[in-house]
């Protein structure tokens, strides 16, 4: 199974009002069957990290690799979950989901079928023929996975995909991102502002820190293995051991976020 | 909106209406105004069905609308086909964009007019300088529409389908022009209300036929109803080609108001 490693990428942004260093020296590895979750305040480069792992972005320093092979743009074998949706408005969720096999000119009847037992994995089977503004954020959300999904990727990446979304929502649908990882063995690269999102949903935990944007901690953590294998949510997100972690993790944020306002100062 | 005050508004054109008819009927039926200036409006609608049954200036008033709406038909079909293609070209490539927008820009404030005399002595008085002045006015706001709704379109949208696996061509038909169709369609709304006053006017100079060659002729013989008639149908076919236009606006891009 191949991995998608991203190697020393440095990014600058060059705008008018001078240079922004958005990414400095960072390496992290994604293999197929891992769940890696960024985890970093706003404006730390975990977009661009995303983007430049993406292809949509080229790195100014350093490469990314998927099984050893460069990455020069964007491809179906690393799919990307938005955090606003961007999904066409003016097509049904249906058509939505079969988009990327009809780019690959898959027959009309095929696509239907394969957009149809994607919605039904992501559990909108009654919704294929609404239109996108008839749905809410978190169906919006289900429909742009299971559009990303439709296109078998050997990566899925997401960009705060629930960070729209209200608390139940979001609970369920990280059930329904750990359930499609079990079903898939995809490896999975997702950012999110949520230390506890960040700890349910990893298998590997990336802490960034912004100004220039770096990998400060790394950690690895079972609590979403331990939910595919029956714990309850409740249960887990209680356990001394979450709890703990939880607030490690707070500190670390908060150890790092004063140690760069010193250096500003 | 509630239904209540969709009523209240419709009560309220109805009155306006109601109160502009009034007017006139009582100004021209108590004897105020001489029929020459200003005819009744039974009269004009008289002079309506006179005009479908018997025509005027040597033909019926159906073969004067059908010049006009052929003449706008035939413009307006070469300016989809050509001013959307180039207001993509210049939304997507901020060169072509240099290289054609001044030109529209040059043209596109002059009134038609205005340039007529210059097309007639190029073109001659027949059907290609009627056409090729409405297809003017039609294709600057189209091509300016297009150009403007291709940039504003969501990056997110394009760098979706690029990992979706799309080429080009296929952003391009697929992404672009579909997110650009809600402009674009209210661009050629605007443009097809310019292009059809262009044409009436057009047919006040060089026409043996159409709506506006026969409300010139009428004035001429001093025939005020038929003046009036025909401004009412050059008014009616402007309101038909604007509802069929927010018809199709809401049938084909209706997702954009939806929010
Ligand atoms: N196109 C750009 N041009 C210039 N600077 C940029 C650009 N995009 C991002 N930046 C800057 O780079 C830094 C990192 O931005 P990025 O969007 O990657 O952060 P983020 O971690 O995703 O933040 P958030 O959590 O708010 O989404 C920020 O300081 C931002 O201002
Ligand atoms: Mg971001």
């Amino acid at each position: 199974m191949p991995v998608l490693s991203v190697e020393r990428v440095s990014v600058t942004y060059r705008s008018k009002r001078g240079a922004v260093a958005a990414l400095a020296d960072v390496s992290v590895d994604v293999p197929s069957g891992e769940i890696v979750v960024a985890l970093g305040a706003s404006g730390c480069g975990k977009s661009t990290l995303l983007n430049v792992m993406a292809g949509f972005l080229k790195p100014t320093t350093g490469a990314v690799t998927v099984g050893g092979l460069p990455v020069t743009g964007p491809g179906t074998d690393r799919a990307v979950v938005f955090q606003d949706d961007a999904l066409m408005p003016w097509l049904s969720a249906q058509d939505n989901v079969a988009f990327g096999l009809q780019m690959r000119g898959m027959g009309q009847a095929e696509r239907r079928d394969a957009a149809r037992e994607m919605l039904a994995q992501v559990g909108l089977e009654a919704f294929a023929g609404h239109a996108i503004h008839e749905m809410s954020g978190g169906m919006r959300q289900r429909v742009g996975l299971a559009r990303a999904l439709a296109v078998k990727p050997d990566f899925l990446l997401m960009d705060e995909p629930l960070g729209a979304l209200d608390e139940l929502t979001r609970e369920r649908m990280q059930m329904l991102v750990l359930n499609l990882w079990q079903r898939s063995g995809k490896g999975i690269f997702l950012i999110t502002h949520s230390i506890e999102e960040a700890l349910f949903l990893a298998t590997r935990l990336v802490l960034l820190s912004p100004r220039p944007g770096r990998i400060v901690q790394r950690y690895e953590t079972g609590f979403a293995r331990r939910f595919l294998a029956g714990e309850p949510v409740r249960a887990i997100k209680a356990d001394p051991a979450f709890v703990a972690m939880r607030e490690e993790l707070s500190n670390a944020i908060l150890a790092h976020e004063e140690e760069a306002l010193a250096h500003v100062g | 909106m509630s239904a209540d005050r969709g009523r209240s508004n419709a009560l309220a054109t109805l009155a306006s209406l109601g109160a502009i008819l009034a007017l006139w009927w009582g100004v021209t039926a108590s004897g105020l105004i001489a029929p020459l200036f200003l005819p009744g409006p039974s009269e004009v609608l008289l002079r309506l069905v006179d005009l479908a049954r018997h025509g005027f200036v040597g033909a019926s008033l159906l073969q004067h609308m059908a010049a006009s709406l052929a003449r706008v038909g035939l413009a307006m079909l070469f300016a989809v086909i050509t001013a959307i293609p180039v207001g993509m070209a210049m939304g997507l490539y901020p060169r072509i964009n240099a290289a054609i927008d001044p030109l529209i820009e040059f043209y596109r404030p002059v009134p038609p007019l205005a340039y007529l005399p210059l097309m007639v002595i190029w073109f001659g008085i027949g059907e290609l300088t009627k056409i090729l002045l409405i297809y003017l006015a039609i294709f600057a706001p189209l091509a300016i529409a297009t150009a403007s709704g291709v940039r504003r379109v969501d990056p997110g949208r394009i760098r979706a389908a690029q990992s979706l696996g799309a080429n080009r061509d296929q952003i391009a038909w697929l992404v672009i022009f579909p997110s650009a169709l809600p402009d674009i369609l209210t661009g050629l709304r605007i443009a097809l209300g310019v292009g059809w006053s262009t044409l009436v006017a057009a047919e006040l100079v060089a026409a043996t036929r159409g709506l506006g060659f026969m409300v010139q002729s009428a004035s001429q013989m001093l025939v005020t109803d038929v003046v009036l008639a025909g401004i009412f149908v050059i008014a009616l076919i402007a309101l038909a080609i604007e509802l069929v236009l927010r018809w199709v606006e809401r049938r084909f891009a209706g997702w954009a108001s939806a929010g």
